[in-house]
């Protein structure tokens, strides 16, 4: 088996020689924890070995395995330029997530990973940026804003539009509070229904694009969030003008070995963890048609 | 109001998204008895229940629509904003809100009276027709909108 195939973005840095099996987990070390909602966390980790640090491309996911318990595909929410903390954002919806979600600073998880293909933020270089989020979609969507930041020159106008059901479903809520002190970004955030405490928009995702200020067809837009939500997204960027070759979605489905081999995540003629999890909308737009597939 | 302030409403309403296209004579005989008014974070401009007098342009700011009862505390179904249209009750009898309406940002509308509204598209039926043509694709946008809602799009 050739080493490209298991690593397709590269063999993991350091000690990782240690865990050389595509199935062997290195351990990582829970250094802190933030209640997102009241359902969701994010586990800020580190490598458990000195300098075993996980190099990843935004979008990329890990298998975090709780001992004992079972492994689960997590999207990677963390910066990229700073490897040596692996950030993960569960909500807690099963077993393994229930698990993730109830550890205390101190334990040890195991980390496979990074598997799959990020987000093609190369191909969006120059141009404006349109990143649409539903619920938990921000998390994996999290890793190219802050490449975005770092290069914030290399890309034209870029804005967010952020849903939730609440908005005490919103997480990264006090990040978002300071990336709106940037004049070089624009966010919209809304809810489905909301009380009087809150001041923002209250519509779906969709409603907002109409209100944007990118020029559709030099836009690049990175999608995230449930099926549903990336498909109606796509579509109405696509009516505004939007490119289907520039938008990007990434999918979920059931990962297992999170090497293509298993084909547990087969979604079409994809296998969502090897060939996705990031996939064109090109590619998407007539299997998004279909119901339950 | 002097011929110099209606003017300046009517060009006002016509600079609005929704009345692009429409034949500027008839946008004057409808907003005869409009005028412009600014919100502060807050007030409201329509409560549930009341007769549905006016209808408004939005040019600034935002508008929460809720919906509340006694027992309970008012929840915002949707927002309104710059360049959209606030209020269709007035032409659906029996002319009451069906929402309450309240600014939560700094707001600037045209308010159209009702009746001076209803009177020229009644007077002409052609102006009437186009109207309604461009309020049909805002209700049903609305609708598909509250639909997508119903779906729990955001929470999956």
């Amino acid at each position: 088996m050739a080493a490209d195939t298991l690593y397709p973005f590269g063999r993991p840095h350091g000690a990782a020689s240690l865990a050389a099996h595509p199935y062997a987990p290195r351990p990582f070390v829970v250094r802190g924890r933030t209640q997102e909602t009241v359902d969701t966390v994010t586990l800020q980790l580190s490598a458990q070995m000195a300098g075993d640090h996980l190099s990843f491309r935004g979008g990329q996911f890990n298998m975090v395995y709780v001992f004992g318990v079972g492994e689960s595909a997590i999207s990677i929410s963390g910066d990229a330029g700073h490897p040596e903390e692996l950030v993960h954002t569960v909500r807690a919806v099963g077993k393994v997530t229930n698990a993730l979600a109830a550890l205390k600073a101190g334990a040890v998880v195991g980390i496979r990973g990074p598997y799959g293909r990020g987000w093609p933020l190369d191909s969006a270089r120059g141009r404006d940026v349109v990143i649409v989020a539903g619920g938990l979609g921000l998390p994996p969507l999290r890793p190219i804003l802050y490449d975005i930041f770092r290069q914030r020159e290399a890309f034209g106008r870029v804005e967010i539009i952020y849903g939730a059901r609440t908005p005490k479903d919103l997480v990264f809520y006090d990040e978002v509070q300071t990336w709106r002190q940037r004049t070089d970004l624009r966010i919209q955030t809304t809810v489905d229904a909301a009380g009087r405490e809150w001041y923002g928009d209250v519509g779906v995702v969709t409603t907002r694009i109409p209100d944007s200020r990118f020029d559709p067809p030099n836009t690049t837009a990175f999608i995230c969030g449930p099926e549903i939500m990336m498909k109606l997204t796509a579509q109405a960027l696509t009516q505004r003008g939007v490119p289907t070759d520039a938008i990007w979605l990434s999918m979920e489905r059931n990962m297992k070995c999170a090497l293509g081999f298993c084909g547990h995540c087969q979604y079409g003629p994809s296998f969502v963890c090897r060939d996705g999890p990031v996939l064109p909308y090109r590619t998407l737009a007539l299997l998004l048609a279909f119901k339950e597939v | 109001m002097n011929a110099n302030g209606k003017a300046a409403i009517a060009d006002l309403v016509l600079s609005h998204p929704f009345f692009v296209g429409v034949d500027p004579t008839l946008v004057a005989a409808m907003s005869s008895k409009a005028e412009e008014r600014t919100y502060e974070v807050g007030d409201m401009l329509v409560r549930e229940g009341k007769p549905a007098e006016e209808f408004f342009l939005v040019f600034e700011g935002k508008i929460a629509l809720e919906v509340g009862a006694s027992d309970h505390p008012g929840i915002t179904v949707e927002t309104i904003g710059r360049g959209e249209i606030l209020g269709w009750s007035w032409l659906v009898s029996p002319h009451r809100w069906r929402f309450d309406a309240r600014a939560i940002k700094p707001t600037r509308v045209v308010a159209i009276n009702a009746a001076a509204a209803r009177y020229a598209l009644a007077a002409h039926p052609a102006f009437g027709y186009h109207f309604l043509m461009k309020l049909l694709p805002v209700i049903a946008d609305r609708l598909e909108n509250t639909r997508v809602q119903l779906m729990d799009i955001h929470g999956g």
